[in-house]
C-alpha cells in the first residue's frame, strides 16, 4: 500500500477568550491509500481539530505547526486537495450542513459543477444516481425535497452523496453518525463501509465510540488531549491495547455482552 | 404499590395536516426503587412520554397515578408542590440550565420554591448536594457554563435529588456524556437508588446503557409498547421486529479477556 | 472589561460615545456654568454670536443667553429621551414576555393592542395625549413612551417565542416554579439583549419627538427645550438664522451620536459572537 497523506509533527493551537489552548501536539501519522483509519477520542482529545486539519478546514486564527503531506496522483495535477473534489466532508449535523431553503437535489448537483464543470442537466442526473447510491427511496421525489421535509437519517444520506459526488480520493466522516439513534447508526455505517469499498475511496471515521469504529476500521488511532496515545490494526489495538487509557476506553464500553451494572453494585461492599 | 401507574395514555400531533399519534395507548408502572427503560428509535415516542408523565405537555386520553394519586387531576399550586416528588434529568445538561445561573442558583431554586430550607441554612444544603454528587462544595460559586459537561449532569442529578423525589425521569441523561463519565454517571446513579429508593424512568436509544442500569424495559414503535419485561432477558431474545433491529445495531467488541 | 475594550475597538463607538459624554457634560454642568434662570435676560435682544465674550452665542428676540438655553436644553433632551425609552422598553418587554409566555387568549388580546398603539402613528398619538392633558415634562414622556414601547413589545415576545421551548424552561416548570417567576426571571433576561438593541432608535426618536413637540409648543413651558429655541427662531430665520441654527445642530449631533453608540454596542457583540 502506499501513503495518501502524511502528517507529520502536527501541532494546532486556538486562542481562546485571551488564552491559547492548544488542540493537538506533535501527531505524527500515515494515511494509507483505501484504508479505512478510525479516530478515536472523547471531547477535547483534538480528533475534530485533526479531522479540519487535513480538510484544510482550521480557522485562520489557529497556530498551525508541523505538516500534512499529500501524495495524490501525478493526474490530479495540483499538489494541494481540493475540498469537495479530492476530499468528501460529512459533519455531525447533517441539518446545519445543509443548506434549508434549497432543494437537495439541487445542493448535490452545485457540488458536481463546481468540481466536475457538468451542465445542470448532467448535474441532476448525477445527483440522481448518488440517491440512488445512499439507498434513499424514491430519489425522484428526494431530488425536489428541502431538508426539513427528511428525517434525521436521510439528511446524513444526502450530506454522504454530497461529499462523495465529486468522486473524492479521501472521505472523512466526523461523528457522522453521533446524532442518530442506535438503528440508523448502523445503517450508516454500513452504507459507508459499502460506499468506501466500490469507490476504493480512503476513509478518515471521526468517533467517541470505539467499538462503532472497530466495526468499520482497518486501523485505529487513539488521542487524548491531544495527543496521539494509540495506533496500530484494530484487532491489535481492540485485543491488546498498548495503552491504559485505550484500555479504560475498552473497559467503559457498555456492550450487549458487558456485566450490568446492577449487579457490580450488588456485588460491591 | 407501584409508584407511577400509567394507563392508556395517547397523545395526537398534527403534521401537514394529518393526526398522527405521538403516543398510542400506553400503559405501564414502575415500583419504588426500580428502574424501568423506554427503548426505541427516534420518533418512537419515548421522549413524549416523559413530558406527558411530568406534565409538560398534556395527553388527549389517558390516566396517570403517581403515588396513589390521580396526577392528571392536579392544577396551580397543588402540581407545583407535588412537582417536588417528581423530576427530571435532561439530555443536554447545558440547554437545561438557564445560560446565567451559576451552580448555586440551580440548586437554590428547588430548595427556595419548596421550602425545604430557610434562606440561611440553604447554603449548606448546598454544599452537601454537591457533595452528594461527588463534587466539591466550591463548585457552588462557579457559572453553569465553565464547568466540565460531566460536572453539569452531575449537578442536574443534584438538582433533581434536592427535593427528595421518589421518581425521576431520565431523558437520553447520558447520551451526551463521554464514555469515561458516563460509567460514573450510572454508578452514581444506582447509588443513589439503593440509598433512597429512587424510582427511574429512564429514557435511552442505547441497549447496552439499558442493559446496564434497568431492571425492566418496554420497548417502544411508532408510540406503542410492542415488548416489555426483564432487561436483560428482553434484549437477550427480542421478540419484537424493532427489539431484534435495535440488538442487531449495536456495535460488538469482540474482546480476548485480557484480565 | 473585555466587552468595554471592544466596545472602544469600533470607530463608531468612539465617535458615538464622545458626542454622549459631550452632551452629558454639557448638561451636568448646566447649573453649574449659567446658574440662573436661563429664561431670564441676560442682555439686549437678538445680539448675534461671537460678538460679546460673556454672551458668546448670542441672544434670542428677548434677550436671553444662547449659549445657557443650549446647555439647559441638553438636560431636557437627555432627560426625556432616556425616561422615555426607558419607559418604552419596560413596557414592550414586559407585554412581550407576558403575551409570547402565556400564549392563547392572553397573547391575542395583548398583541391585538399593540397592533392598535402600531396602527395609529406614534406622533399623531403623541401629540393628541399632549393636547388633551396638559403640557408637563411627564406627561411628554407618557407620550413619547405611548407611541414606542411596541416595537420592543414585538421583538421581546418572538424572542420569548423560542426561548420558552428551551429545556431549561421545561426545567424550571418540573422543580414547580411559579410561571411569573418563570417569565420574569428565566425568559426575560435571556430575551432582553434583541430588544436592548432597539434602544439607541427609540432614544433618538424619542429625543426627536420631544423636540417636535416643543416645537408646536406642546412641551414643558417651564424649562428650555432644543425644539422650542428652533421654534423661537422661527420667527426671526431670514434675520438671525443662529438661533434656529445652533440649536438645530445640537439636536443632529446628539441624534447622531446616540446612533453611533447603538451602531458600536451592536458591531462589538457581534464580534464576540464570532470570536466564540
Amino acid at each position: 500500500m502506499t501513503a495518501l497523506l502524511s502528517i507529520r509533527d502536527l501541532a494546532v493551537r486556538y486562542r481562546r477568550d485571551g488564552v491559547e489552548v492548544t488542540a493537538l501536539k506533535g501527531v505524527s501519522l500515515d494515511v494509507e491509500g483505501s484504508e479505512r483509519l478510525a479516530i478515536i477520542g472523547e471531547s477535547g482529545s483534538g480528533k475534530s481539530t485533526l479531522a479540519l486539519a487535513v480538510a484544510g478546514l482550521l480557522p485562520g486564527s489557529a497556530g498551525i505547526d508541523g505538516r500534512i503531506e499529500w501524495f495524490l496522483p501525478a493526474d490530479a495535477g495540483a499538489k494541494a486537495p481540493h475540498l469537495g473534489r479530492d476530499i468528501g466532508f460529512v459533519f455531525q449535523d447533517p441539518s446545519s450542513s445543509l443548506d434549508p431553503i434549497m432543494p437537495v437535489g439541487k445542493q448535490i448537483a452545485e457540488v458536481v459543477r463546481t468540481h466536475l464543470g457538468l451542465g445542470w442537466r448532467d448535474a441532476y442526473a448525477r445527483a440522481k444516481t448518488l440517491l440512488k447510491r445512499v439507498h434513499l427511496p424514491n430519489p425522484d421525489a428526494i431530488l425536489h425535497a428541502y431538508p426539513h421535509q427528511l428525517s434525521g437519517g436521510q439528511k446524513q444520506r444526502v450530506a454522504i452523496a454530497a461529499a462523495i459526488v465529486a468522486g473524492p480520493r479521501l472521505l472523512i466522516a466526523d461523528e457522522a453518525t453521533s446524532a442518530l439513534d442506535t438503528i440508523v447508526q448502523a445503517e450508516i455505517v454500513t452504507l459507508i463501509r459499502q460506499l468506501v469499498a466500490e469507490d476504493g475511496m480512503t476513509l478518515l471515521f471521526i468517533s467517541h465510540d470505539i467499538a462503532l469504529a472497530a466495526t468499520l476500521a482497518d486501523r485505529i488511532a487513539v488521542l487524548r488531549h491531544g495527543e496521539l496515545v494509540e495506533f496500530g490494526e484494530t484487532r491489535q489495538v481492540i485485543e491488546a491495547p498498548r495503552h491504559a487509557y485505550t484500555r479504560a476506553l475498552l473497559d467503559a464500553y457498555l456492550g450487549l455482552d458487558a456485566q450490568p451494572l446492577l449487579d457490580r453494585q450488588g456485588t460491591r461492599v | 404499590m407501584s409508584v407511577l401507574t400509567v394507563s392508556n395514555l395517547t397523545k395526537h400531533y398534527r403534521r401537514g395536516g394529518e393526526r398522527f399519534a405521538a403516543v398510542d395507548d400506553v400503559s405501564f408502572e414502575i415500583a419504588p426503587a426500580e428502574t424501568l427503560a423506554l427503548a426505541g428509535p427516534s420518533g418512537s415516542g419515548k421522549s413524549t412520554i416523559a413530558r406527558l408523565v411530568l406534565r409538560l405537555i398534556e395527553p388527549d386520553t389517558g390516566r396517570i397515578e403517581f403515588e396513589g394519586e390521580d396526577f392528571l387531576a392536579l392544577s396551580g399550586a397543588t402540581l407545583r408542590a407535588r412537582r417536588a416528588k417528581l423530576q427530571m434529568v435532561f439530555q443536554d445538561p447545558l440547554a437545561a440550565f438557564n445560560p446565567r445561573a451559576t451552580v448555586a442558583r440551580v440548586l437554590d431554586d428547588p430548595l427556595r420554591i419548596h421550602d425545604i430550607a430557610s434562606r440561611a441554612e440553604r447554603p449548606s444544603r448546598i454544599a452537601s448536594l454537591l457533595e452528594r454528587v461527588g463534587l466539591h462544595a466550591a463548585l457552588a460559586m462557579r457559572a453553569i457554563h465553565e464547568i466540565s459537561g460531566g460536572q453539569r449532569q452531575r449537578v442536574a442529578i443534584a438538582r433533581a435529588i434536592a427535593t427528595r423525589p421518589s421518581l425521576i425521569v431520565l431523558d437520553e441523561a447520558v447520551s451526551a456524556l463521554d464514555v469515561s463519565v458516563r460509567g460514573q454517571i450510572l454508578d452514581l446513579l444506582l447509588d443513589l437508588q439503593r440509598q433512597e429508593r429512587i424510582s427511574y424512568l429512564f429514557i435511552s436509544h442505547d441497549l447496552g446503557v439499558i442493559r446496564a442500569i434497568a431492571h425492566r424495559v418496554a420497548i417502544l414503535d411508532a408510540g406503542r409498547i410492542v415488548e416489555s419485561g426483564d432487561a436483560r432477558a428482553v434484549i437477550a431474545d427480542p421478540q419484537s421486529a424493532i427489539g431484534k433491529a435495535l440488538v442487531a445495531a449495536m456495535p460488538k467488541l469482540n474482546r480476548e479477556t485480557t484480565l | 472589561m473585555s466587552r468595554l475594550r471592544r466596545f472602544f475597538r469600533t470607530p463608531e463607538a468612539i465617535a458615538g460615545s464622545l458626542i454622549l459624554a459631550l452632551l452629558v457634560a454639557m448638561a451636568l454642568a448646566a447649573p453649574l456654568l449659567f446658574p440662573g434662570d436661563p429664561q431670564a435676560i441676560a442682555g439686549p435682544a437678538l445680539l448675534p454670536p461671537f460678538q460679546n465674550w460673556a454672551l458668546p452665542l448670542g441672544t434670542d428676540r428677548l434677550g436671553r443667553d444662547v449659549l445657557a438655553e443650549l446647555f439647559h436644553g441638553a438636560r431636557t433632551s437627555l432627560a426625556v429621551g432616556l425616561a422615555a425609552a426607558t419607559a418604552a422598553l419596560l413596557i414592550g418587554a414586559v407585554v412581550g414576555t407576558l403575551a409570547g409566555f402565556a400564549g392563547g387568549p392572553i397573547d391575542e388580546v395583548l398583541m391585538r393592542i399593540t397592533d392598535a398603539f402600531q396602527t395609529v402613528p406614534s406622533f399623531l398619538l403623541a401629540l393628541a395625549f399632549v393636547s388633551i392633558v396638559g403640557p408637563s415634562l411627564g406627561v411628554v414622556v407618557a407620550a413619547i413612551a405611548l407611541g414606542a414601547w411596541t416595537g420592543p413589545a414585538r421583538v421581546a415576545r418572538a424572542e420569548v417565542l423560542s426561548i420558552r421551548e428551551r429545556d431549561y424552561v421545561a426545567g424550571a416548570r418540573v422543580i414547580g416554579m411559579h410561571p411569573l417567576e418563570i417569565a420574569f426571571r428565566e425568559v426575560l433576561p435571556n430575551a432582553l439583549p434583541p430588544v436592548l438593541a432597539l434602544s439607541s432608535v427609540i432614544v433618538a426618536a424619542a429625543i426627536l419627538t420631544e423636540a417636535a413637540l416643543s416645537f408646536l409648543g406642546l412641551g414643558d413651558p417651564n424649562r428650555v427645550t432644543w425644539g422650542g429655541m428652533i421654534a423661537e427662531g422661527r420667527t426671526v430665520l431670514r434675520t438671525a438664522p443662529f438661533l434656529s441654527i445652533v440649536p438645530g445642530v445640537a439636536l443632529v449631533l446628539t441624534v447622531l451620536g446616540v446612533y453611533l453608540a447603538g451602531e458600536g454596542v451592536v458591531e462589538s457583540t457581534a464580534m464576540r459572537r464570532s470570536l466564540s
